[in-house]
């Protein structure tokens, strides 16, 4: 049975330092709220995992969270470059970042065969591509019954995932609806979840096209209504694009990032 | 479009040259984009560009065009661009929303979707597209790009490719400093010796013209021209020695509904500022 938390005692139990840790949410839900108290509780030495590293995890890498990072497209939606994750695998700032690159079918099979407690997954993917030059965790792999050459890429198993999700009853059940991304594979992927919600109600009513995660199926759900902005979490606020705009300004010099870590996030203080 | 790109052409002649049109070489790009897909076919899009070109053209003669974003949105039919390939307008109006493993397993990976339509930070003559890094090596590049993302299956699973991108010798360069996503590899018979089972690039679309491969050596050939473009500014924003076709063509301007449809599309572009709205009852 998922355990009610705040936010800040989520992060400090299930989040270490040197773990593997997935946010997922793909452009929908992004768990940015919970990004922001990982940087706040100064965690080190992560292996960063997901699908679009954006935003979030621009912030994340460039205040100096990561060691490593397992992705398939690193960019600002729409917008264009992520400027921390440029400039610390340009220049190594604010420390050196390890890459594990994928495309988004590969990570996306990866959190499948995770999910699935097989060690790896098969898909028709990267063949002629430059990348397994450079993941080894890219290899090929013959069909037993057809003989056809296929690619196998390793089960993600993350220490911890964190996704948002719209809404979790009393006993902890979550419910997910409109673009449900990776998160469920990611989740039932990873050895501890956390899940941040718009809030917490009696009754789940239910929605078309919902996902929902048994609440015996993750560790701590924590009430943080507005934790996915600037994403958005659908029926409750829209995506600020705006923000994503203006992200640019800001994460372009390493002295403009600072000061709007330090205003928005070190001294905004736990959100309870 | 950005300021910033339009800058970008002035500069480089081409609008000079148009200088008594009324539409840029980017809305050329676009609209002449967006007039390759046939109605009722199911076309994987990405952000940008290819976005803004699908909606172009299911908003004029391709009304039953079928739109797939990897988000995992079948279907969308937005009245506006989206910023992002997750904005909450393509779920709202998908004939369905699935997960993101589904998209690449179910729809993807089988060849269900008839066309890809993708973008590309270089590209080179037989079609081989790279996002990942530019200069440099892997491990030290001097830019790093966003990467994969869903291009690399794409590429190789879509029943045919089409390639958006504007034309400049840094673009449409000798060698790819990383294959992201295959075109034609090295050359004839590459594609069916990997197994990639999609058909590859059909049309390289840029602000200056089309390029299609030609059907013996899969080389990228210059095909057609927008209106105001010569044969030798094409060549001279192509690094290698670009081959021109005997019969060059030169396609129709843009027309006023087409320049319209697309200038009120651009306009829907911005907005969202995070308002709360009310959960549903």
């Amino acid at each position: 049975m998922a355990k009610l938390v705040s936010l800040a005692d989520g992060v400090a139990d299930l989040v270490h330092d040197g773990d593997v840790v997935a946010l997922e949410g793909f452009t929908h839900l992004i768990p940015f709220a919970a990004g922001h108290e990982i940087i706040r509780q100064r965690r080190q030495e992560l292996t960063l995992v997901r699908m679009t590293p954006d935003v979030v995890y621009d912030q994340l890498i460039g205040a100096g969270c990561a060691r490593r990072l397992v992705f398939s497209w690193g960019g600002n939606p729409g917008v264009g470059s992520l400027h921390r994750f440029r400039d610390a695998v340009q220049h190594a700032w604010p420390r050196p970042l390890e890459l594990e690159e994928h495309s988004h079918a590969g990570m996306a099979n990866r959190y499948v065969a995770g999910a699935s407690g097989l060690p790896f997954a098969v898909l028709r993917g990267y063949t002629g591509t430059d990348l397994p030059r450079h993941t080894t965790n890219i290899r090929p792999i013959t069909c037993p019954f057809t003989g056809e050459t296929l690619t196998a890429v390793p089960a993600l198993r993350p220490d911890v995932t964190v996704v948002h999700a719209q809404r979790a009853d009393r006993a902890g059940n979550v419910q997910i609806w409109g673009i449900t991304g990776v998160q469920k594979e990611a989740v039932l992927a990873a050895h501890r979840s956390l899940v941040t919600v718009e809030e917490i109600v009696d009754e789940l009513e239910p929605v078309p096209g919902q996902v929902v995660l048994p609440g015996w199926a993750v560790s701590a759900v924590a009430e943080v209504p507005g934790g996915a902005h600037p994403s958005y979490a659908q029926g409750y606020s829209v995506r600020d694009n705006d923000f994503y705009r203006a992200w640019d300004a800001v994460s372009r010099h390493r002295d403009t990032f600072r000061a709007w870590l330090d205003q928005h996030v070190y001294r905004a203080g736990a959100v309870a | 479009m950005s300021e910033r790109s339009e800058r970008t052409i002035r500069h480089r002649g081409v609008s000079e040259t148009n200088a008594m049109a009324d539409w840029t070489a980017d809305e050329m790009m676009t609209v002449a984009a967006a007039r390759q897909l046939r109605d009722g076919v199911a076309c994987f899009v990405g952000i940008g560009l290819p976005s803004t070109a699908a909606n172009l053209a299911r908003a004029t003669h391709a009304p039953n065009l079928v739109l797939i974003y990897e988000s995992g949105c079948l279907g969308a039919k937005p009245d506006r661009l989206p910023l992002s390939i997750g904005d909450g307008i393509l779920a709202d109006t998908a004939d369905a929303v699935v997960s993101v493993p589904e998209v690449f397993n179910y729809w993807l990976q089988p060849g269900r979707i008839d066309v890809g339509f993708l973008g590309a930070a270089q590209l080179d003559r037989y079609g081989n597209i790279n996002t990942t890094v530019v200069g440099g090596d892997y491990d030290a590049p001097k830019v790093r790009l966003p990467g994969a993302g869903g291009a690399p299956e794409i590429a190789a699973s879509c029943g045919e490719v089409v390639v958006i991108v504007r034309q400049n010798p840094r673009t449409f360069t000798e060698r790819v400093d990383f294959v992201t996503s295959v075109g034609y590899g090295s050359g004839p018979g590459e594609r069916e010796r990997l197994g990639l089972r999609g058909g590859g690039p059909r049309l390289v679309i840029t602000d200056l013209g089309v390029l299609e491969p030609d059907p013996v050596t899969c080389e990228l050939t210059l095909t057609r021209l927008h209106p105001g473009v010569t044969p030798e500014q094409a060549r001279a924003a192509t690094a290698w020695d670009l081959a021109v076709a005997e019969r060059l063509t030169t396609g129709e301007p843009p027309t006023a509904r087409e320049l319209a449809v697309l200038r009120a599309l651009e306009a829907t572009k911005h907005g969202g500022r995070g308002e709360p709205r009310r959960p549903p009852p």
